[in-house]
C-alpha cells in the first residue's frame, strides 16, 4: 500500500494503449502526472548493421521492413540515397510512380492514424468506420504494387512496376469515395462534442517549445511551425506538383487531427494530378552493381515527419555504413514535455497524437560499463566480444546454437 | 420449500436470469456490431466466453490480499440477483413486492460497485487500485441524478413499491407521459452505473488496461463478467418496470411477454448510445453530471411534485 | 455545430447496410491480379545462373543442378519474403509468382518446396 498517494505505472513495454514496445514510466499522485521517463530500445533489431552485409538490391527490401506503415518512405528515402551516389538519372515517369504510391501510403496512414486515436479514447466506432474506408486504399495499393503492404515498388534506377490504363479509372474512383468519407470525417472531429472535450487542449506544445524540442511532421504544423520537405526540399515529383501545406495553431491534439485530415484532402489533390500529368518514358535505367564510394543524406516526408537517410558507399557492392533517423525519434522527447501536470486519461491520445512507430525509432544504443558512471561507446569488435561473454555467463554457447541451426554469418 | 428452491435456482433465480444476461449480452455485442457495419459474434459467444472462463485456472496475485480478492465476485453477483427478484416480471406482480423495495432494489444495484472498488483495492496492483479509485469517484457523479429520476414517478404514484407503482401508472396511463424527461437522464445516469461507454472510465482498455478486473481471472473473472451482465439486466428491467409502465394489467402470460420486449428495447437503446460517443475523462464526466443531469433530475421531481400536487389535493 | 451524438444517423443507417466484414475463412479472399504470392518455378527454363539466389534478401532459394543442363529449385516459405526480386532478376523468367497465400504449417521441414523436372513438366514434391 503506498503511504502517500504518489506512484510509479509503468506504460509500457506492454500495454493495451501501445501499439509498438516502448516504456513510458510515470509517477501519479492521484490522477495527475507529475513526472515521467522514457525509455527506448525495445524493437531494436540491428538493421544498420545487417544492412552493411548485403548487397544494395537485397538491403532495399530489408530497409522497407524497417516500418510496415511508412514501408515505401524507408525505400524511398535509401534508393534516392544510394541513386544519388551512382550518380543516376531517374526518368520522369519513375519518379511520378514513386509519388503516386508515396501519397498513396500517406493517404492510408493518416487513415489509419484516425482509427487509433478514435480507439485511445474509446471511440470505437471511428476506428471501424476508418479502417473500413481504408480498406479502398489497400485494396489499390495491392493490385498497383502486388502486396497491401511493404510495396517493393522501387528498384536502383526507377520502379520495378508500371501503372497501366487499366488501372487508372479503378484509383480514380477510389478516392472520390475516399473524398466523400474524409469530409463526412472533419464534420465529425469538428462538430461531435466528446470528441472535442477529448481532444482540445490535450497535449499543448506552443511554437518556440516545438521548434526548441525539435519536433518534426504533423505534430510540429499543428504547432504553426511551417516545415515540410516536399515544399521546402522537393524530391521526387514534387517540385511539379501544386498542393498547399497544411498548419493549425491549436497546438493541441485537436490540432494535430485537423492537420492530418487536411493533409488527407490535399493527397487527393495530388493524386489526381499526378494520374492526369503521368509521362511517358521507361520506368527504370539499368544501375551498375558496385556503387562507386561517395556519401549521400536523403531526406523524404514520411506522413509522420521527416525520415532522413545516410548512406556511405565504398565501391563494392555492400554499402560501407546506412544511418537511418526516423521522425518518431525527434517526436518522443516532446511526449515528456506535453505531458506534465496533465491527467492519465490523456496520457493514450497523447503519445498517439504523435504518431508513434517504434518499429522505425530504434537504432542507436548505448552501453554502459559496470561500475562506470559515464556512458562512452564501444566498437563493434569489443562488442561482439562482450555480449559473447555476457551469454556464455548466463549459460549460452554460441558455438553449440551454431552447429544446431547452420545460421549464415554465425558469431562464433 | 421446494417451491422457494425452484424460485431460486431455476425461475426468476439463477438459471433464468444467467440464460437472460446471456441474451442480453449476445445482443448488445451483435447489435453493436451491425451499427458499426461489421458481422458480430455468434448467438452461443457468451455461453463459450463463460466455459472458457470457467475452464482456466484463478490466479491469486501474492501481494492481494486472498479473501477479499475471492469474495467479492461471489458478493458481486449476489446482490443483483437479489435485486432481480423485486422486479415486477409477470404483470403487476413480482416475486418479493412490498412497500420500499424500489429502494431495496436501488440499494441492492450499489453493492457491485462497491465490490468492484474493494477487489480492485484489495488487488494491490497499480491498474486496479486506480481503476478502484475511479469507480468510487464515478458513483458520485451518477449516482443522484439515477436515484432522483427514478424516485420522482414513485412519488407521484404515491408508493415506494414497483408493483404499486405499475398498477397505478395502469390505472393512469397519461401520467407515464411526464416522466419522458427522467427516462433519458435516467438512461444516460445507467451508462454510469453498467460502466458503458462514454463513463467506462472505470475499465478504460487503454489507459488502465482493465482496471479492476486486472488481476482477476478464470472463475472469478467469470463471475464478475456474469454479474456485469445480471447488472445490466437488472437496471434495464427497473427502468422498463418505472418508465414504461403500460400493458401490465393483460395477465401473467403476455405480461411476461411484454417484460421481455420493454427490457430488449432499452437494451437496444443503450447499445446505440454506447456507439455513438467517445469515452469522457473523469473531471469531464462529474462535472456534466453535476452541471447539467443533477439540475434536470431536480427540475423532473419538481415537476412531478406539481402534478401530484394539481392532481390529487 | 457542435452537438452530442452526430454520428447517430450513420451509425443507424448502418443497420441496414451489408456488413463490411466477411467470415474469414468460411468465405475466402481474392487477391488481385499481380499479388506476389507462393512462388513458381519452370525448371526447363533454367539455366543455372543463380541470379536468383545471389539477389534474394533472405536466401530463401537454392539452385541445385541435377543432371546435364537441368536444375532443381528448393524455395523455403519460412524465409521467403515474397519481394519478387528473383522474379525481375532471372533472365529467362523461369520464377513467377502465383496469387496463393495460405500457406502457413505446422513442421518448418515441410515449409521447403522443390521444383524439379525428373520427368518432361515440373513435378512440386514438399522436401
Amino acid at each position: 500500500m503506498p503511504e502517500s498517494s504518489n506512484f510509479r505505472i509503468p506504460i509500457g513495454p506492454q500495454h493495451p494503449a501501445l501499439k509498438e514496445p516502448e516504456c513510458f514510466s510515470i509517477v501519479l499522485k492521484g490522477e495527475k502526472i507529475t513526472s515521467m521517463n522514457v525509455r527506448l530500445g525495445y524493437n531494436h533489431r540491428g538493421i544498420e548493421k545487417a544492412c552493411e552485409e548485403r548487397t544494395y538490391i537485397q538491403d532495399m527490401y530489408l530497409i522497407e521492413r524497417v516500418c510496415g506503415i511508412c514501408s515505401h518512405s524507408h525505400a524511398t528515402c535509401f534508393v534516392q540515397a544510394v541513386e544519388e551516389i551512382a550518380g543516376l538519372e531517374v526518368s520522369k515517369r519513375a519518379q511520378y510512380i514513386r509519388t503516386l504510391i508515396a501519397e498513396l501510403e500517406r493517404i492510408h496512414s493518416h487513415l489509419l492514424w484516425l482509427g487509433v486515436a478514435g480507439h485511445e479514447i474509446g471511440f470505437d466506432t471511428l476506428l471501424m468506420y476508418t479502417w473500413r474506408d481504408r480498406e479502398g486504399v489497400m485494396d489499390v495499393l495491392a493490385m498497383l504494387t502486388g502486396n497491401r503492404v511493404n510495396y517493393g515498388m522501387n528498384t536502383i534506377g526507377g520502379v520495378r512496376r508500371d501503372v497501366t490504363s487499366e488501372q487508372i479509372p479503378q484509383i480514380l474512383s477510389a478516392i472520390d469515395i475516399l473524398e466523400e468519407r474524409t469530409k463526412y470525417y472533419i464534420q465529425i472531429a469538428t462538430e461531435e462534442v466528446t470528441l472535442r472535450e477529448r481532444l482540445s487542449g490535450v497535449g499543448v506544445l506552443l511554437h518556440d517549445d516545438a521548434v526548441h524540442l525539435g519536433a518534426v511532421g504533423p505534430t510540429a504544423r499543428a504547432s504553426a511551425v511551417d516545415r515540410d520537405i516536399r515544399r521546402d526540399d522537393p524530391y521526387a515529383a514534387y517540385g511539379e506538383l501544386s498542393f498547399n501545406v497544411i498548419t493549425d495553431n491549436h497546438n493541441d491534439v485537436y490540432g494535430r487531427t485537423l492537420v492530418r485530415v487536411g493533409e488527407l484532402m490535399e493527397s487527393y489533390k495530388m493524386v489526381r494530378q499526378i494520374l492526369k500529368n503521368l509521362p511517358e518514358g521507361p520506368i527504370a535505367v539499368k544501375a551498375p552493381r558496385k556503387i562507386p564510394a561517395g556519401e549521400a543524406l536523403s531526406r523524404y516526408e514520411a506522413p509522420r515527419g521527416e525520415d532522413v537517410h545516410y548512406v556511405k558507399a565504398n565501391g563494392t557492392d555492400k554499402p560501407e555504413r546506412v544511418k537511418i533517423r526516423a521522425p518518431t525519434l525527434a517526436n518522443v522527447q516532446v511526449v515528456a514535455h506535453m505531458l506534465k501536470d496533465r491527467y492519465l486519461a490523456d496520457m493514450p491520445i497523447v503519445i498517439a497524437a504523435i504518431d508513434p512507430c517504434f518499429s522505425c525509432t530504434d537504432r542507436a544504443i548505448s552501453v554502459r560499463e559496470q561500475g562506470n558512471s559515464t556512458a562512452g561507446t564501444m566498437s563493434w569488435p569489443t562488442l561482439h566480444s562482450y555480449s559473447i561473454d555476457w551469454y556464455r555467463k548466463q549459460g549460452i554457447d554460441f558455438a553449440e546454437l551454431n552447429k544446431k541451426f547452420k545460421i549464415r554469418g554465425a558469431l562464433k | 420449500m421446494a417451491i422457494a428452491l425452484f424460485n431460486i435456482l431455476i425461475f426468476p433465480g439463477f438459471l433464468f436470469i444467467g440464460v437472460f444476461g446471456m441474451l442480453v449480452e449476445y445482443i448488445d455485442r451483435k447489435l453493436y456490431a451491425m451499427l458499426q457495419n461489421r458481422v458480430g459474434p455468434p448467438w452461443y459467444q457468451p455461453l463459450a466466453d463463460f466455459i472458457k472462463l470457467v475452464a482456466k485456472e484463478d490466479i491469486v496475485p501474492e501481494q492481494a490480499d486472498a479473501r477479499v480478492f475471492t469474495l467479492m465476485p461471489v458478493v458481486a453477483l449476489t446482490g443483483t440477483v437479489t435485486a432481480f427478484f423485486c422486479i415486477p416480471l409477470w404483470g403487476t406482480k413480482a416475486l418479493f413486492s412490498f412497500n420500499g423495495d424500489l429502494v431495496v432494489v436501488l440499494y441492492l444495484m450499489t453493492i457491485p460497485t462497491m465490490t468492484y472498488f474493494l477487489g480492485g483495492w484489495y488487488s494491490r496492483s497499480v491498474f486496479s487500485m486506480i481503476g478502484a479509485a475511479r469507480s468510487i469517484t464515478q458513483l458520485f457523479a451518477y449516482e443522484i441524478p439515477l436515484f432522483l429520476c427514478v424516485l420522482a414517478p414513485a412519488m407521484l404514484a404515491n408508493t415506494w413499491s414497483l408493483s404499486e407503482m405499475a398498477v397505478y401508472y395502469n390505472s393512469h396511463p397519461w401520467f407515464g407521459l411526464f416522466n419522458i424527461a427522467g427516462f433519458v437522464i435516467a438512461l444516460v445516469a445507467l451508462l454510469g452505473k453498467l460502466e458503458k461507454v462514454p463513463f467506462d472510465i472505470p475499465e478504460a482498455e487503454t489507459e488502465i488496461v482493465a482496471g479492476t478486473f486486472t488481476e482477476y481471472s478464470g472463475r472469478l473473472l467469470a463471475l464478475f463478467r456474469m454479474c456485469i451482465d445480471v447488472e445490466m439486466v437488472v437496471g434495464a428491467s427497473l427502468l422498463a418496470a418505472v418508465f414504461l409502465p403500460f400493458g401490465v394489467h393483460y395477465g401473467p402470460a403476455i405480461g411476461f411477454g411484454l417484460y421481455l420486449v420493454k427490457v430488449l428495447f432499452v437494451v437496444a437503446l443503450l447499445s446505440v448510445l454506447r456507439t455513438i460517443f467517445a469515452r469522457l475523462r473523469i473531471d469531464q464526466m462529474i462535472s456534466f453530471c453535476w452541471k447539467y443531469m443533477a439540475p434536470a433530475a431536480f427540475l423532473q421531481l419538481l415537476a412531478d411534485l406539481i402534478i401530484k400536487g394539481i392532481h390529487a389535493p | 455545430m457542435i452537438r452530442p451524438g452526430r454520428m447517430i444517423r450513420e451509425v443507424l443507417e448502418s443497420l441496414f447496410r451489408k456488413a463490411a466484414t466477411t467470415k474469414y475463412p468460411f468465405v475466402k479472399a481474392v487477391m488481385p491480379d499481380k499479388f506476389r504470392g507462393k512462388l513458381k518455378f519452370y525448371p526447363e527454363r533454367c539455366i543455372g545462373c543463380k541470379m536468383c539466389m545471389r539477389d534474394c534478401p533472405s536466401n530463401a532459394i537454392i539452385i541445385r543442378k541435377i543432371g546435364e543442363k537441368k536444375f532443381e529449385a528448393e524455395i523455403d516459405l519460412a524465409k521467403c519474403i515474397y519481394c519478387a526480386q528473383c522474379v525481375d532478376s532471372c533472365p529467362k523468367k523461369a520464377l513467377e509468382s502465383t496469387k496463393e497465400f495460405e500457406l502457413a504449417g505446422l513442421d518448418h521441414e515441410k515449409l521447403k518446396v522443390v521444383f524439379s523436372a525428373e520427368t518432361e513438366d515440373a513435378v512440386e514434391t514438399k522436401a
